[in-house]
This record gives C-alpha cells, sequence and structure tokens, in this order.
C-alpha cells in the first residue's frame, strides 16, 4: 500500500509518500511496525494523540482495520480554513 | 454546489457577484472570506498551506453535503487555496446561498467549523527572520464542532 505523511509527519520522517508491504491488521499495528524501523519513525510517531489518519482518504482511527486499503496518510490535526 | 481548490488567487467580489446573481428564491447569501494575518508587527513574511491533493475535494464535498441537509439551503460555494501567500492575501472563501438568512448564517458558520478542523489543509508560517513552523490546531476549533 501508499503511506503517506504530510506536515511536519512529512517533515520529520523525510519523504511524501512510500510503499509499504504489511501484512498489519489494523493502523496501530502499522504505526508499531514503522517504529520499529528506523528512530525518524518512532519520533513522528511516538505521540499518536498529536497525530491524525485518514485510510483510502477518508478520517479515521488508529483502530481502524487497513485490510485491503490501497491507502494510510499520516499528518497532524488539520489547519484549514 | 461548486468546490474549488486552487493554487492561483480569486476574485472575492467577482465569485460573490457570479454566486449572488441571477437568484430569484433566495432572500439570503452570506459569504465569509479569510485572509492571511500577519502577527501584527510585521513578523509574518509568507504563509505556505499544504494539503492532500487525493482528500481535500471529497471532504470537502461532504462538509458542504452535511451543511445541505442540515439546512434549506439554494447553493454552497468553497474556495480553498493552497501553496505560498503573502499577508493581505485571501486563503479562502464559503458562500451559502439561502431563502432565509438564518440559515444563510448558520451554514456559512458550520461550514467554518468544518473547514478548519475537517479538511486536510496544514498551515506554515514563514517569518521574516527566516524562522518557520507550523501552525497547532487550537482545542478551541475541536471544541467549535460539538455545537452543530
Amino acid at each position: 500500500m501508499d503511506v503517506l505523511y504530510f506536515a511536519w509527519v512529512r517533515e520529520r520522517i523525510g519523504l511524501p509518500k512510500e510503499k509499504v508491504t504489511t501484512d498489519a491488521a489494523t493502523v496501530a499495528d502499522l504505526v508499531a511496525e514503522l517504529r520499529a524501523r528506523e528512530e525518524r519513525y518512532d519520533l513522528a510517531f511516538s505521540d499518536l494523540s498529536a497525530l491524525r489518519v485518514a485510510v483510502d482518504q477518508e478520517l479515521t482511527d488508529f483502530d481502524a482495520s487497513i485490510k485491503d486499503a490501497r491507502e494510510v496518510a499520516f499528518f497532524p490535526p488539520m489547519t484549514g480554513g | 454546489m461548486r468546490i474549488v481548490v486552487q493554487d492561483t488567487p480569486f476574485d472575492m467580489g467577482a465569485e460573490a457577484e457570479a454566486f449572488a446573481n441571477g437568484r430569484h428564491d433566495m432572500g439570503a447569501v452570506v459569504t465569509f472570506t479569510g485572509i492571511v494575518r500577519d502577527f501584527g508587527d510585521g513578523g509574518l513574511d509568507a504563509m505556505e498551506i499544504e494539503h492532500y491533493p487525493g482528500m481535500t475535494r471529497k471532504a470537502l464535498e461532504t462538509i458542504a453535503e452535511e451543511a445541505r441537509t442540515r439546512w434549506s439551503l439554494g447553493d454552497v460555494l468553497v474556495i480553498h487555496r493552497y501553496g505560498r501567500m503573502e499577508p493581505g492575501e485571501k486563503i479562502m472563501m464559503v458562500a451559502t446561498a439561502a431563502p432565509h438568512r438564518k440559515d444563510a448564517f448558520e451554514a456559512a458558520e458550520y461550514l467554518m467549523d468544518y473547514l478548519k478542523s475537517r479538511a486536510p489543509f496544514w498551515k506554515k508560517e514563514h517569518a521574516t527572520t527566516g524562522e518557520t513552523g507550523w501552525v497547532s490546531a487550537k482545542d478551541e476549533d475541536e471544541d467549535a464542532l460539538s455545537r452543530w
């Protein structure tokens, strides 16, 4: 699946998008896999209350299923308007 | 309903006029325009707005559709820019048309509250000193959603 990062999450991890092959069942499982990779991921995901997630471009929660998901995006709370 | 996501400037007067023009059954048009605001000391060089291209339009459409189910509206316009903007530039506007003003006002406020916290835009401030910082979401913006 494609994993996307926006705003300071993108800056902290150092890339906007990457392909990830995973058997993770939920967003939280995917986060745990990413955190185990490298320190920059660990730091970016250290406080989940400061992050939001969208699965296939719909806002959802960290316990959401990502089975068959094509795209998961992580970003800080939005500041539109 | 018209949803526009663009990096180029827009003409709020022309947009408002085009939106309001030719309606015979709408007694009220409300418009709101958001503008890049300086810190008050001339310290802001520019505002940079990042967005999630695949999701932005869909999120704005969902918010506008929800407004149409809650209030009696004839039409809704949402324009939101992304990219780099200087103080005084217009970031976004919403317009609502309704038979009566209460619906038009309330729907416009609803749109703004949801645009702030549920549309995938992120603002980064560039100070004249060269420092940059992401604008944090405010608790009161999240709290504002609970009144609807």
